[in-house]
């Protein structure tokens, strides 16, 4: 206290220094969060639950990703209070998601459930979905909060042996966990859970439900919270349907609560398949209440180096901390902490910035001096280094993005782009777009954007995502596409755009918007242009087959009349006269018939396509026909283009069978008889067949 | 006489279907032998037509534009090319006549197997014909064809039309109605004590005049041409004037369109440039009204039309012709209508008096000689 404030203090009469030290003291983290729960994303019922769900589900897919693991997630949502009023906001939920990652280790468990802000992740850079620690034990707190239910977890970290049966409350004032139950079961996973509805009864009887074979090891957590279910936008269902998109290696199945609280009708965000025999090893498909995304790769993501950080990605405080740190745990020199605490410093480099920093090789780093560390900062300033070491990202891939989409969203057009790391604030990221445009998208609706940051998905604050103005600032005329002045293109568009990082800047702790950093959106900008381009050049060359078809139709109206008047000036025989003209008219718009014999072929996949990030789906064309960005077809297309794609466009989609990972290297490759690689096809889809091959008759 | 007429026209029509035929039958050849057909045709624009100095008129240039099937701009034009073609080689074969709106009506139907017509409007027919008349190289008249009659005439001349011998003093208060085909073999003259012929640009004026006795007392022939005088009128005008030797003066409003009538009437039109060795009359001479009239008749304010910018630029075009751009009196004309900023038309001399345009105003200019030619 100074002088300043006690002369107050004492003119008002008020609290003395003494007496307000009294009521100074630490706050713990977690009480903070308590009172803030909106910042972690639990402002209200139905965000929370989603939120619940989306910590856990990360949690899991880092562990098992980490574990060399193809994750396997089970996200179960049972509601406790069945018989609530209609009119209730919300509801009891006993959220529960099981995984069959590696398990954690019996002493862990308290501190990765019970604390917050404490984690793998936060200290690291390293890319995962997770990176300070907060999301699940904030769940469970909480949870704790609205129910006063303790959190409930099994762990299997040993195949063989029994699991860890832990039920733990946290506790806020010390940010610790209290442990109400701890014993060992044989039940992993809980068999209570496959037995939770009838239809999970016939999924564990298939073998398709948390079979311990797929669950040697693994965790299950349940939380009981005050929630509220409802479909739609920044639902649950949203949110496992993008996860699974971004991450077309995990299988997810979930069991939805009996009850949906809203009568909201518009179930499926994206217009995803129905089910169907043929793509049931691909699309996502709903048994008995159960909705399965299945595994559309077999592959896991590469595994990624944690780094060391950048020089010209830190601030002098955390310089100054970092040399602090050094000092206390290994006493080391100046020289030798420059290399091994950054990246891109080799000795020759460390050298010169001990030169900088007023300091020989062999200074101590705890000798150092503020006013010399300052020195040290601006020259990584001002040092030419090479940028830090990429092998840290994992992108998601350009097959990867393309097999994800197609199981995801029913559209006729797919390309995505992965654009090579780039450098913000001395870390490393890595953009990825990806579109799929036609099809069952609808067709006169702002384009539908989906994020995703280190694979998971971003629901909400889309506008202030650098990703969302990244869309805003790309200019989709060019690529054909209708696009109200600084607005979203409209038309059955739906965008993707992912960024890996080592770090990933988030506007709030909550994680729902990426912070808008130069670097960030021009990358993004390029990966949507390169996507742009693709969908361009394939509506251009689809809008010039309608043209050549029109024209044809027009050449083919005129030609009748033509043959007859000459017919009559010079007495020849007219038919004769229009074969002739036809044959020529034929020739001239060669281009419509190219793809008239495509009819009822399935996909085809060109041969550049796995450089190009191009997916065509031509049986889903009948449905875009309509699409307003198109121009207006003068035919109307006859019944027979309409039967193969009668027979549901789905059903027609490639199959990269779980089985087979050839299968998800192209998609394509599923269904042989009808992958036609034909370079000069690219991008040509079929038009549908005209209703006479002959056009008008005449004789 | 009359039986060589007959024996010309039967020879004309040899010729003409002859043209039809050909042009069909290299369509055809172009068509068997897997080339793409097209039919080129003289092109009837600005660009295209030259100015004959020596001659004073405008002449149609070589350039012309081809009109392939294939191709969406011209297919449809491709079409009724054709059409209309075979409409005229009927009506040659049937020696009928038909106007303009009657082949319009003959070649328009649905396409076949489609909503289409194979014409909307007559707007989109006549330019055809026209594209006929210049392809093949022949007349309308050739191609069996005329216009509605336009214009009248009324005077001291006696003509045959048809046989039929029309004496012009005597035609009341319409006059005798001007067809659109006055090729000698319908036409001939044969008795004329007129002097002269005046002008008038349209059928209100020419009433007074008519009703002035006008070409009694000056005994002259008295034509309207309805605004821009169609091809019969033309026609006929310069067969007066080339035949009988008589000067043609015109009457017209002062403003940019009545300059342009007294162009067309003098050199021929952009569109008609292969017809002007028929149609111009270099020697037509323009008497009014002038832009000094507003003053030296003393008009009233009243009569003022303010020039529009679309005048204006209208009046700058056509001080830029080649044939008025070195007339020092024609740039003087229409550069005082610009100075004045406002146009008249010839009625707005009534308000001086209700005869005196027919009485005073043009008897005394044509006694002064104060014309532009």
């Amino acid at each position: 206290m100074d002088a300043v404030s006690e002369t107050a203090a004492k003119r008002r009469k008020g609290a003395t220094a003494e007496e307000m030290a009294t009521r100074q003291r630490d706050i713990s983290v977690s009480e903070f969060f308590a009172k803030n729960r909106h910042l972690l994303g639990f402002d209200n019922p139905r965000k929370a639950l989603l939120t619940a769900v989306k910590e856990a589900v990360d949690n899991s897919l880092d562990a098992c990703e980490e574990a060399g693991i193809l994750p396997e997630i089970a996200v179960i949502i049972e509601d406790l209070q069945p018989d609530r009023p209609a009119t209730a906001k919300s509801s009891r939920y006993r959220l529960t998601v099981v995984d069959n990652g590696p398990g954690i280790v019996r002493k862990q468990v308290e501190n990765i459930f019970g604390r917050l802000l404490y984690g793998s992740k936060f200290h690291r850079l390293k890319m995962s979905r997770g990176q300070q620690g907060i999301g699940i034990s904030a769940a469970g707190m909480y949870g704790l909060i609205t129910t006063g239910r303790p959190m409930v977890i099994h762990t299997k970290p040993k195949a063989g042996s029994a699991a860890h049966h832990i039920e733990l409350a946290m506790n806020t004032k010390t940010n610790r966990a209290e442990v109400t139950t701890d014993d060992e079961v044989k039940d992993f996973p809980p068999a209570r859970l496959s037995a939770i509805t009838p239809g999970t009864r016939a999924l564990v009887a298939e073998g398709g439900f948390l079979s311990p074979e797929t669950f040697r090891t693994g965790t299950s957590v349940s939380i009981e919270l005050e929630g509220r279910y409802q479909r739609g936008r920044g639902s649950v269902d949203e949110f496992l349907e993008l996860t699974a998109i971004a991450n077309p290696h995990a299988r997810i199945t979930f069991v939805p609560p009996s009850r949906d609280a809203g009568a909201d009708d518009d179930a499926s965000v994206l217009a995803h398949a129905e089910a169907s025999a043929a793509t049931k090893a691909t699309a996502t498909t709903e048994t008995g209440g159960v909705v399965i995304y299945p595994r559309g790769v077999q592959e896991l993501p590469p595994e990624t180096r944690e780094i060391q950080p950048h020089p010209k990605g830190i601030e002098l405080g955390i310089l100054l901390q970092m040399l602090k740190d050094y000092e206390a745990t290994e006493k080391g020199s100046l020289f030798t902490f420059l290399q091994e605490r950054f990246c891109r410093v080799s000795s020759a480099t460390a050298a010169q910035m001990c030169k900088a920093a007023d300091a020989t090789s062999r200074t101590r780093a705890g000798d150092v001096e503020a006013p010399q560390a300052e020195k040290l900062f601006q020259f990584f300033q001002d040092v030419k280094l090479p940028p830090p070491p990429t092998d840290c990202l994992a992108p998601i891939g350009v097959r990867q993005l393309l097999a994800g989409l197609l199981k995801g969203v029913s559209a006729e057009f797919y390309a995505a782009s992965s654009r090579s790391a780039e450098v913000y604030r001395g870390r490393p990221f890595q953009i990825e777009a990806a579109i799929a445009f036609g099809g069952d998208l609808p067709a006169d609706e702002p384009a539908r954007v989906i994020r995703f940051a280190n694979r998971v998905p971003l629901l909400f604050q889309q506008s202030a995502c650098s990703s969302f103005k990244a869309v805003l600032e790309t200019g989709w005329k060019n690529y054909n596409l209708q696009q109200p002045r600084g607005s979203l293109p409209v038309g059955p568009l739906v965008i993707m755009l992912h960024m890996a990082s080592v770090w990933v800047p988030f506007t709030s702790e909550s994680k729902e918007a990426i912070a808008d950093y130069d670097e960030i959106r021009k990358e993004m900008k390029l990966a949507l242009m390169e996507c742009g381009r693709k969908l361009g050049t394939y509506l251009n060359k689809r809008a010039k087959m309608r043209r050549e078809g029109e024209r044809r139709d027009v050449f083919e109206r005129y030609i009748g009349e033509i043959s007859k008047a000459i017919g009559a000036i010079t007495g020849e025989d007219a038919k004769r006269l229009y074969d002739a003209l036809h044959a020529q008219a034929k020739r001239k718009t060669a281009v419509a018939d190219q793809q008239l014999d495509e009819d009822g072929k399935v996909v085809r996949e060109q041969e550049e396509s796995d450089d190009d990030g191009v997916l065509i789906v031509p049986s889903a064309m009948g449905v875009a026909e309509d699409a307003a960005v198109l121009e207006p077809v003068v035919a109307a297309p006859a019944p027979k283009a309409r039967t193969p794609a009668a027979s549901p466009p789905k059903a027609a989609r490639p199959a990269p069978a779980a089985a087979k990972p050839a299968a998800a290297k192209k998609p394509a490759a599923a269904a042989p008889p009808a992958v036609r690689p034909k370079p000069a096809a690219a991008a040509k889809p079929p038009i549908p067949r005209r209703p006479s091959q002959d056009g008008p008759t005449l004789f | 006489m009359a039986k060589k007429t007959t024996h010309s026209v039967a020879e004309r029509d040899a010729r003409t279907q002859k043209k039809i035929v050909e042009l069909a039958q290299a369509i055809s050849r172009m068509t068997l032998s897997g080339r793409e057909p097209q039919l080129s045709i003289p092109t009837r624009t600005k660009s295209n037509t030259v100015w004959n100095r020596k001659k004073g008129i405008l002449e149609m240039g070589d350039a012309t534009a081809d009109r392939p099937l294939f191709d969406l701009k011209t297919a449809k034009q491709f079409m009724q090319t054709m059409l209309h073609a075979s409409t005229i080689k009927d009506l040659i074969e049937a020696r009928k006549t038909s106007s303009l709106r009657g082949v319009f009506y003959k070649a328009k139907h649905t396409v076949a197997g489609t909503k289409e017509n194979t014409f909307d409007t007559q707007d989109e027919s006549d330019p055809i014909l026209e594209d006929l008349e210049v392809a093949l190289a022949a007349l309308r008249e050739e191609l069996h064809v005329f216009a509605e009659n336009r214009g009248s005439m009324v005077g001291n001349i006696t003509i045959v039309d048809k046989g039929d011998e029309i004496d012009c003093r005597r035609m009341g208060s319409g006059g005798y109605a001007l067809p659109s085909i006055v090729e000698p073999d319908v036409i001939q003259f044969k008795k004329c004590e007129a002097k002269f012929i005046l002008h008038v640009e349209k059928g209100t004026v020419w009433n007074r005049f008519n009703e002035d006795r006008f070409w009694e007392k000056h005994n002259c022939i008295l034509t309207h041409g309805a605004g821009q005088p169609p091809r019969g009128c033309r026609r006929l005008l310069q067969r007066l004037n080339q035949e009988l030797g008589l000067p043609i003066i015109c009457v017209l409003d002062n403003d940019p369109w009545g300059h342009y009538i007294y162009s067309v009437i003098k050199q021929g039109s952009i569109s008609l440039a292969f017809e002007s060795t028929r149609l111009a009359i270099p020697e037509a001479k323009f008497l009014g009204i002038r832009a000094k009239d507003f003053r030296q008749c003393g008009l009233d304010d009243a009569v003022k039309i303010d020039l529009t910018d679309n005048d204006i630029k209208r009046a700058r075009e056509i001080a830029a012709y080649p044939w008025f751009e070195g007339h020092k009196g024609w740039q003087k004309e229409i550069q005082a209508m610009l100075t004045n900023g406002f146009k008249m038309e010839v009625e707005s001399l009534i308000t001086k008096d209700i005869s005196y345009v027919s009485e005073v105003y043009v008897p005394e200019r044509l006694k002064a000689k104060d014309w532009l030619d």
